[in-house]
Formats: structure tokens, sequence, C-alpha cells
């Protein structure tokens, strides 16, 4: 009976998980857009509604809501369909529109598309070769095979996220970064922007009337008919041809120099607000944080380095360790239990809603930098692809920050895979790719003051 | 030769609607091979004959300004593009029949275009609404041109052909389906053709003819190769 009404329970939040992944996708994603495969939109839902539903059974599993049984249940159905959404439905619709877009295979759409899916196949399975992520008592079709596999390629984008972010949200926070941009820089660009679109208009101008003259000069030409006409033709080109074309490559040049300048315009007005917003009050709060979260990304890549280089992984989660240390230390007695229950599922929740909405933004960032009419269901569908991989991915790494008694049911569900693996692949990665960004940034900054000094 | 005088036409739309084919067809009469991304705005100019046929034919350079972007773009790209709205003379919208936000979004870009303009009629726009009454006193000469025709089914033609003819009125503009990739839509003497001819004289006559008929002076004495234009710039 009880199994029946959490069943209920369960399938009622994954509808409201899915109505929101539906709405998502139509007003956010796909604003501009008119939806015409609604196969993608399902998709797209169905890949949010199953990742979250997960995320929701850890923190049942925190407070104790459901009986064990079923949400070892559910936890074991609602890993299935991920994996089998993740390995089989998504890469062979991101193929069949793939090939959709070809002209030239317009006919053989579903074959093509079963192609694509077996190369996909045959590389998912060769990744995980390298690594040392399974024990050999492992048959050949487990379950472990799939989330090994899953794990690594989410674990990766994990940290290269993870590590972007850390080093990007205090340069982009702190105003210390920021140029100094006045009205009159912009002013003088935007002049010469528009200087060098009125170069291109007036040789523009002389490009088509060479042109008109031409054809109707052609036309006369062009009665001559016959033999001799032909031969004459060719011996004769018009004489403003050569011209012509030696226009056209100073129009080129200045062309490529209008969108350059265009670029620049648009960056100045974006420091330009940058430094108004900076001076409001948020825009104080943010700067402050900024400092913050400077120290904790010092922080986080100190301890990868520690961790790699010692080769040691955390044994104790945070939370366990904050108590023992308030305990032991600072004296304090409370009831641990009640207390450890109640932080690890606010520590949790926390980490679960910042990754959520962090990883909408930046896919929602990104589906706008380089979407376009065609396209776009292909990108919605590596979107989908990318964000089931790193939620099953937080699932496996947020073990570490759970205690002990919680960490159980994560370990029985996914099966017996290197934990430790997967923490010290994380902390490779992160590290490569935090100071990697350091390096951009530095790159970047270093450049632009250059750029306007010559003006 | 280049001294004739010339109007200024904004080409808007959203991104992928094909301005940047129609302009080349435009100016060109040549369809566009390999169609790519317009960063920041591309011009191409169009030889007209004003009133052609007429004893009073004249030649002018109709500048043909494709602004490229998003009508959602953040706030710097906004004041970016603004700087391409001055003085402009006439505007095409351009939406895709097979998309139904492209046409909603025009409503955004006639706003957008229409309140950074400083002409001396003085559109007055409050909130970024959408309001009839704009459109009705606007003085610049509007079109609406509607692509990808082919790629509508037959079928379906008469709806889509329905609900462009209200969104032209919306605008007080004529409108135009076509398929950029085939110049026969705009073939010398079809109707379309005509309509774009029709348009290209109003919008010289709104430049250049003031009401009693007589002549503006053009700008092509004055105009000196590279002068700069700042952005308080007028043409009186």
């Amino acid at each position: 009976m009880s199994f029946l009404v959490d069943s209920v329970i369960m399938f009622t939040s994954q509808v409201l998980f899915f109505g929101f992944g539906w709405l998502f996708f139509m007003r956010r994603l796909f604003k501009d857009y008119e939806v015409r495969q609604y196969i993608v939109q399902v998709v797209f839902s169905v890949t949010f509604a199953f990742s979250c539903t997960m995320f929701e059974l850890i923190i049942f599993e925190i407070l104790g809501v459901l009986s064990s049984t079923s949400r070892y249940f559910h936890w074991k159905v609602n890993l299935y369909v991920i994996l089998l959404v993740l390995i089989f439905v998504v890469p062979f619709y991101i193929g069949y529109f793939v090939v959709s877009n070809i002209r030239l295979l317009q006919r053989q759409r579903l074959l093509f598309a079963c192609v694509v899916w077996f190369t996909f196949m045959y590389f998912f399975w060769k990744l995980g070769d390298p690594f040392p992520i399974l024990s050999p008592k492992h048959g050949i079709l487990s379950i472990e095979q799939l989330i090994s596999r899953v794990g690594v390629i989410g674990v990766t984008l994990m940290a290269l996220l993870s590590g972007f972010g850390a080093v990007n949200c205090p340069y982009t926070y702190m105003s210390y970064f920021l140029r100094n941009v006045t009205d009159s820089d912009i002013l003088a660009l935007e002049r010469r922007l528009l200087q060098t679109m009125d170069m291109i208009v007036s040789k523009k101008k002389r490009i088509a009337m060479t042109r008109r003259m031409m054809y109707q000069r052609g036309d006369d030409q062009n009665k001559q008919t016959g033999f001799w006409g032909m031969i004459k033709s060719v011996t004769s080109s018009p004489p403003g041809s050569e011209n012509l074309s030696l226009i056209q490559q100073e129009v080129d040049a200045l062309e490529e120099l209008s969108r350059q300048l265009f670029l620049e315009t648009v960056d100045l007005h974006a420091t330009k607000e940058r430094i108004e917003y900076s001076k409001t009050f948020q825009g104080k709060y943010f700067n402050f944080l900024g400092y913050f979260f400077s120290i904790y990304c010092v922080w986080k890549i100190f301890m990868a380095t520690i961790n790699i280089v010692f080769d040691r992984v955390g044994k104790t989660d945070p939370v366990t360790r904050g108590i023992e240390i308030t305990v032991n230390y600072l004296g304090i007695q409370f009831d641990v239990k009640f207390w450890s229950q109640h932080i690890s599922f606010i520590l949790v929740g926390i980490i679960i809603v910042t990754s959520i909405r962090g990883l909408l933004i930046t896919l929602t960032k990104f589906f706008y930098a380089i979407s376009s009419s065609k396209s776009s269901n292909v990108i919605v569908l590596v979107l989908a692809q990318i964000m089931g991989m790193y939620f099953v991915s937080s699932v496996l790494l947020m073990r570490m920050s759970m205690p002990l008694e919680y960490r159980t049911i994560v370990t029985e569900v996914l099966g017996e895979l290197q934990f430790s693996f997967y923490h010290r692949w994380f902390d490779v990665i992160f590290l490569v790719s935090a100071l990697s960004s350091i390096l951009f940034l530095y790159l970047a900054h270093k450049q632009a003051p250059e750029k306007h000094m010559t003006l | 030769m280049a001294s004739l005088d010339r109007v200024k036409v904004l080409v808007l739309g959203d991104s992928g609607v094909g301005k940047s084919s129609l302009v080349h067809l435009l100016c060109q009469n040549q369809v566009l091979g390999n169609p790519s991304w317009t960063v920041g705005c591309s011009v191409d100019v169009r030889v007209h004959d004003y009133k052609e046929g007429t004893p009073e034919e004249k030649t002018y350079y109709i500048e043909l300004w494709d602004v490229g972007g998003t009508v959602g773009s953040g706030s710097s790209v906004k004041s970016t593009r603004a700087v391409f709205y001055n003085s402009v003379n006439g505007i095409i919208l351009v939406h895709d029949l097979t998309n139904k936000k492209s046409s909603q979004n025009l409503y955004r870009w006639s706003l957008e275009a229409l309140n950074k303009d400083s002409s001396p009629t003085g559109v007055i726009v409050t909130n970024g609404d959408y309001d009839r009454e704009q459109f009705a006193d606007n003085q610049i000469p509007l079109l609406v041109i509607g692509t990808k025709l082919d790629q509508i089914p037959e079928n379906k033609r008469s709806d889509v052909l329905t609900r462009t003819a209200f969104l032209a009125e919306d605008f007080n503009a004529e409108e135009i389906n076509l398929d950029c990739t085939t110049p026969r839509y705009l073939a010398a003497g079809s109707s379309n053709a005509v309509k774009l001819s029709r348009f290209f004289d109003k919008v010289i006559e709104k430049r250049y003819f003031t009401r009693d008929g007589s002549q503006m002076p053009g700008f092509s004495e004055r105009k000196r190769y590279g002068a700069g234009n700042s952005k308080s710039l007028h043409y009186d």
C-alpha cells in the first residue's frame, strides 16, 4: 500500500519537473524560434525531469521520506531510464537531425542516423579503456559499464565548467579588472565606424555605377552576333572590369575593418555599462562577493594540487568534519544525529539548486550564442545530453559531501564504482581548467588595453 | 557620376530570415551563393531610376543598410546598432514566412529603429509597447517582405498570406512575399517589382520632394569623401 502511495508521489513530482523543463524550453531557450519538431522538446523535458528526480531522491534519502525499499526501487528505475535516454535516445536523435540538415542524405535519413549512432556507441565504449574505472568482476553487459563511462564524461564536463567558473566569477564580479572607458572613447570609435561605412558606401556606388554602364554598353555590344562578334568579345575585355576587381578587394578589406570596429564598440558599451553597474549598491555587493570568491577559488586550486601531489582522497565529508570540530574543539554539545541530518540536507540542497541553476543559465547563454534557425534542434539535443551527463555525475560526486549513512544508497544503486578515481579525475581536470582559464583571461585582459591605445 | 543623390534604407529583421540574400538580390540581381552571419552592418547600393519612363526620370543611389542581430540582444549591442539608425529615409522589414516569431519580432524591430531616429517628425514612443497610432503617424515609408516562400507547402499558403496581410496592414505598408534564391520573383514587370519600385519612389519623394512639389537640395555638393559623421547629423 505504502509502495503505491510512494509511487504516486514520485510520479507527480516527475510530472512537475517535466512541466518545468517544458516551460523552460519554450520560454527561454526557444524564445525566437518556432518549435516544429515537438519530439525535441519532449526529449529535453524528459531528460530534465529524470535528472531532477535523482536529486529529489537524494533529498528524500536524507530526510527519510518514503520507505527505503520503494526509494531503492525508484532509484533503480530512474537510473535505468536516464541511462536509456542518454545513451540510446538522445544520441540517435542528434544523429537524425544532423543528417536531416544535410541535403544529400535526406532520403536515407533513418539509415544514416543509425550509422551515426553506432559510431557514437563505438567511441563511447572505447572511452572506458584508458581509465581504471571497473573492477574485473563485472560482466560486459552490466549497468556499471555504462554508468562508469557516463560518469567519466560528466565529471570531465563538471570539472571544466567548475574550473572556468571559479576563475571567471571573481574576474567578472570585481571592478578591479574593469578597464577605464569614457564616453569620448566610445564616440571616437563610433565615428571611426561610421567613417568606414561611408567609405564602403562610396566604393560600392562606384561599383554599381560602373556595372550599370557596362551593362548598358554590353547591350549594344552584344547586338553584334555571329562569328566575328564572338571573337571580338573574347579578345577585348571592357575597360572597367579590372578596376572593379581592385575596388572590390578594397571593399572586402574595409568590410572586415568595419566588423572589427563594430565588435570593439559593442565591447566598449558593455564595459561602460559594467562600470555604471559597479557604482550601484548591487554592484558593490557583487564586488565584495568577488573578493570572497577569489579567495575561495585560490583555496580550491590549492586543495586540488595537494590532493594530486600527496595522492590523498578526502575520507570524511564536510558536515561530519564540521560537527567533529565543533564538538571536540569548541566543546559545544548537541544532538549530533539530528543536526547532521538537517545540515546535510541544507548543504546538499544548496549544492543541487546552485548547480541546476548555474547549468541552465550557462546552457542558455551558450545556446543564444551559437544557434541558428537550422541548427537549433541539434544544439538543444546536445545541451540535453550535456545536462543529463552533468547531473548523473554530480550525484556521483555528491556522495562525498554526504555523511556515511546516506552514502550507502548511492553506493548500492550505482554499483561498485571506483569513486576515488572520479574525485581524483575531477581534481586533475579542475586544476587544468582553472589554470588555463587564468592564462586565457590574463592574455585577453592584456590585449584589450593595447587595442584602444592605438586610437 | 558618384555625385548622384542618395537615400538610406534600413533592412531589419531577425537573424537568419534572409536579409543578406535579399539585399544581394536587390543590388546585384544575383542570388547569394554562400550566405553567412552578418556581423555589425553590411551596406549595398542599388541604382534606381525614379519615375522611370516619365520625363522627370532621375537616377538615385539607394543605400541598403543590412543591420544584423537579434531583437533581444544585450543593451550594449543595441546601443552600438543605434549608430546605424541615424537619418533613415525608409525601412524594409524582413520576416521569415516559416517562422511566426520572426513576424512578431518585427514590431520590436520597428520600434527600435524609429525610437532612435532623430527625424524632424519626432515619433514619440513611451514604453516600447506596440501602438498602432505610432505607425499611423510615422513619416518613414515601410515595406514588409516575407522570405522563404518556397518552403511553405501549397495548402498552407493562403493561411500564411492572410496572416502577413494583417501584419502589413498594421505597419501601414505594402508587402512582398518571395524566395530569395530565385530571381524570378523580382523579374522586371512582375507585381513585386512594381511594388518595390513604388516603395523606392515613395522614399525618394519623402526625402527630396516637399508636398508642394519643389525639390529639396541634395547633399551631393556638400558631401566630401571621408567626412566624419557625428551622431547628431541631420539632413536639413
